[in-house]
Order: C-alpha cells, then sequence, then structure tokens
C-alpha cells in the first residue's frame, strides 16, 4: 500500500516550546483524516511541516516518499494546502487568481474552478478583497482543488462557512477524494460536521498525539458504562478509563474496551464520536491540573505506544 | 436507481445502513436482478459521506454475493431476496412476548429490557466477528 504521509519520530519546536513531540506515523493513500485538538496543540504545526513550509527540529516527515522542505519541485504540485485564513491576494479579482493558477500548476484544471464558483455565485469578476470570509475560503478551495492534488491539507476549512456552505464544500471534497482518491487531511476544533466524512481521526493535543485511529474501529471500541462504584476499579484493570465520574453510588464511564465481555451489572452505551474526542481532551485537563506530562495512546499498529496505556491507566485520577 | 439515506441517531454505522436498504429493496422488489447501484461517487454526493463508507457498503453486499462489480460499468445485482417469511416473524414475535413477560416478572422495566437487550445484541455481534476474524 502506497502511503501519502510517513512521520519518523517528527518533532518541531518554537524556542523552548514544543510544538510536535516525538510523532512516529504511516497514513495509506486515500483516507480523509480529521486532526482534531484544542487551540495550539500542533494541528497548524503539523500541515505546515506536511506542506514544506517548516523544517522538522527534529525526526523526518515523507510526502509520497519524499521530504517536503527538500524536494519541492516533486512534492509541490502534488500538495493542495489551504491555510487557515485562506489567504488570497486580496488585489486580485477571482478571474486574475484562476490565471495565476494556471499558469503556475502543471496539473490544473480550469474547469473544476469555473464550475464550482459558477455554482457558488461567486462573480469572477470581483476583487478577492471584497468576499466575503465564506467566500474567500471557498474560493481558496476551487484553487487548491484545480491544481488537481494528490494530498490535500486543509486548516480550519469550515470555521468561516455557514451550514450551508459547509456541506457544499463537504460535498466537493467528497466528491473528488471519490473521483480521484485523493488524500485529506484536515483540521478542526470540533468534530461534529466531520463525523460522516472522515474515515480515520487523530486527537492531538499540548504537542501529543492522544489517539489515533479508524474512526468506525475507534466508535466501536468505546462504550459508556453505568454500574455499581464498588465494581469500577474492576473493570479499570481490563480496560482503559478516559472518563469517570461518580456519584454515591453509581459510576459512569467511558471506557475503551479491551475485546472482554462486560459482567451484567454494567449497562452499556454507544458513545459519539464528539463525546469520545471530548473525554480524550477533558483526560489531558486532569493530566495538566496533575502537572504531569501526557503521554500519547495509541490505537493501532504504526502509531507511538510506549508504554503509553499503563499509564494512562496508573495516572488517571480517581 | 436508488437512493439512500443516512439515520443520524440511529446508532446503526453508515456503512451498515446503507446495505440493509439494498437488502429491504431487494426484499420489497424495488430493485432486482441486473439493476445497477448507484456509483460510489453519486452516493458520496448524495448523502455528503466518506467515499469509504460506500465501498464498504458495497463490498459487504458482494461477500454476501448480492451484487458484482465490473470494472468501469459499475455495480450489478446478481441476486434477490425473497421477502422475510411472515411465519417466522409471527414465532419469533411469540418467543419474544414471553421472554418479555419473564423479564417484567423479574422485575426489570423498560429502559432495563432495553439496555439488556442491547448488551446481549452487542456481545453476540463481537462474537460473530471474532469467529469470523
Amino acid at each position: 500500500m502506497s502511503m501519502a504521509l510517513e512521520l519518523q519520530n517528527l518533532s518541531k519546536r518554537y524556542g523552548r516550546k514544543w510544538a510536535l513531540r516525538d510523532w512516529t506515523m504511516k497514513l495509506p493513500t486515500g483516507h480523509v483524516v480529521a486532526l482534531v485538538g484544542p487551540n495550539g496543540a500542533g494541528k497548524t504545526t503539523l500541515l505546515q511541516l506536511a506542506a514544506g513550509l517548516l523544517k522538522p527540529s527534529a525526526g523526518e516527515v515523507r510526502v509520497f516518499g519524499c521530504d517536503p522542505h527538500k524536494q519541492t519541485r516533486e512534492i509541490l504540485p502534488r500538495v493542495g494546502f489551504v491555510a487557515q485564513d485562506h489567504p488570497l491576494y486580496k488585489r486580485f479579482t477571482v478571474a486574475d487568481l484562476l490565471t495565476m493558477g494556471r499558469k503556475m500548476n502543471p496539473r490544473w484544471d480550469q474547469r473544476i474552478a469555473e464550475e464550482r464558483l459558477t455554482m457558488l455565485d461567486i462573480p469572477l469578476q470581483q476583487r478577492a478583497g471584497k468576499l466575503s470570509g465564506g467566500q474567500q475560503a471557498q474560493v481558496a478551495l476551487a484553487l487548491a482543488l484545480a491544481k488537481r492534488p494528490d494530498l490535500m491539507l486543509l486548516d480550519e476549512p469550515l470555521a468561516s462557512m455557514d451550514p450551508l456552505a459547509r456541506r457544499n464544500f463537504l460535498r466537493v471534497l467528497m466528491g473528488e477524494t471519490a473521483e480521484h482518491g485523493l488524500t485529506v487531511l484536515l483540521s478542526s476544533h470540533i468534530i461534529g460536521d466531520l463525523e460522516r466524512v472522515c474515515d480515520y481521526l487523530i486527537i492531538l493535543s499540548d504537542a501529543h498525539v492522544q489517539l489515533a485511529g479508524d474512526i468506525d474501529e475507534i466508535i466501536r471500541t468505546h462504550k459508556r458504562l453505568v454500574g455499581p462504584r464498588t465494581l469500577a476499579a474492576a473493570v479499570a484493570r481490563i480496560h482503559d478509563v478516559i472518563e469517570e465520574r461518580h456519584g454515591e453510588r453509581q459510576t459512569t464511564l467511558l471506557v475503551r474496551i479491551n475485546g472482554h465481555l462486560f459482567d451484567q451489572s454494567w449497562e452499556m452505551h454507544d458513545v459519539t464520536l464528539e463525546e469520545i474526542v471530548l473525554a480524550y481532551m477533558g483526560q489531558l485537563a486532569q493530566y495538566q491540573r496533575m502537572e504531569t506530562i501526557p503521554m500519547p495512546l495509541s490505537m493501532r499498529d504504526g502509531f507511538p505506544c510506549e508504554e503509553s496505556e499503563e499509564r494512562i491507566r496508573r495516572e488517571t485520577p480517581r | 436507481m436508488i437512493e439512500f439515506h443516512l439515520d443520524e441517531r440511529s446508532g446503526v454505522p453508515p456503512y451498515l445502513q446503507i446495505v440493509q436498504q439494498v437488502q429491504q429493496a431487494l426484499r420489497l422488489g424495488l430493485l432486482g436482478v441486473g439493476d445497477r447501484l448507484p456509483t460510489v461517487r453519486e452516493v458520496v454526493e448524495q448523502l455528503v459521506i466518506n467515499p469509504n463508507t460506500v465501498l464498504k457498503a458495497y463490498r459487504e453486499l458482494e461477500h454476501q454475493e448480492l451484487v458484482v462489480s465490473r470494472p468501469g460499468q459499475g455495480t450489478f445485482v446478481i441476486r434477490t431476496l425473497g421477502p422475510v417469511s411472515l411465519a417466522s416473524h409471527a414465532t419469533l414475535r411469540r418467543s419474544l412476548t414471553r421472554w418479555l413477560e419473564n423479564a417484567r416478572e423479574a422485575g426489570l422495566d423498560e429502559e432495563s429490557i432495553v439496555a439488556l437487550f442491547n448488551a446481549t445484541l452487542w456481545e453476540s455481534r463481537l462474537q460473530e466477528s471474532e469467529g469470523t476474524a
């Protein structure tokens, strides 16, 4: 299987602060990956490293087997990148931007850009700076798609769009993914809108990967349990407890199950992806109160997993 | 051509909803042998979902030998499903009613009954998937 993205002990530091720390991962082509986490978690840093805009402080990043920072000639035509503030040349008209795209990109597809902008009622003679924030985001995406990339990196693409624009945007992105086997890595604060369109989830916080894996698998293996408080410790010995709340007698747990079945004392409920994301982020908040360093929790082969699971069990406050 | 829809709140994974909707259409005669399923792109754009979800559903239908995918042409129905026998429905329903009576006698309220059913369903699914793995 060919790899869109390979990270080997990837680390990035700004001054004394680590933005990403020791991350190893392989991402096969054709996935649509949601990269979620709070502000300052390292999402933008990862996307910029993959686009070759930043150089790693340690370790390496490979895009389709090449170093994106050094082998720009090979990589740039294959990567589409839309930054968070979707920068456009504000004084250029939309038509000027299309001309620029066509002259600078060998694989340029004028038809897809024009079709998309017509569908969105964005006038080609308008200056980019006069468009609304949502429209600018749509223009930036249209330009990135027309480039016909194999890997699309999108930093908070939905932030400035209304619900209808989001749906249109995701529809086009999914259509292109189905047609051309595009690999997509997109970052977001929230997962709600992305649950149906992504098949892979990476939860990043405080420079570390908290959870990474196939979304169906993540949903299948996480459950909420309600049962007697006295039995909570027994559950924690077998399963990974991500979140726990205790009442006087009753305990509510969010666990990652490890294959074994539960006894009848526990009532089991499905959880949404959003609840899972929030639980992992909440776990981080607990760590920070304890002033310990969070360790990455692995979901699958190919992800960092040294001592993580044991450690999370031991250090989760009871 | 069949058009899919997704129930966001059912708790059934999207790929399985697509599988079930094809099975249901086959049972009801809305889809027949030789009919083409929508292309992956068509489903993806209609439902705004991940292409791999659709591929997974179509693979599952192929595995059940209900459809076959012909490269460059599409995915076609090759076998149809007979309607579920109403007779077996009635028998199952009677034994379920008896089971519900027993559960109420044992002191379970409706929520515990649902919870117990869901937990058992989940366990049997897990055992099944371990069996096939």
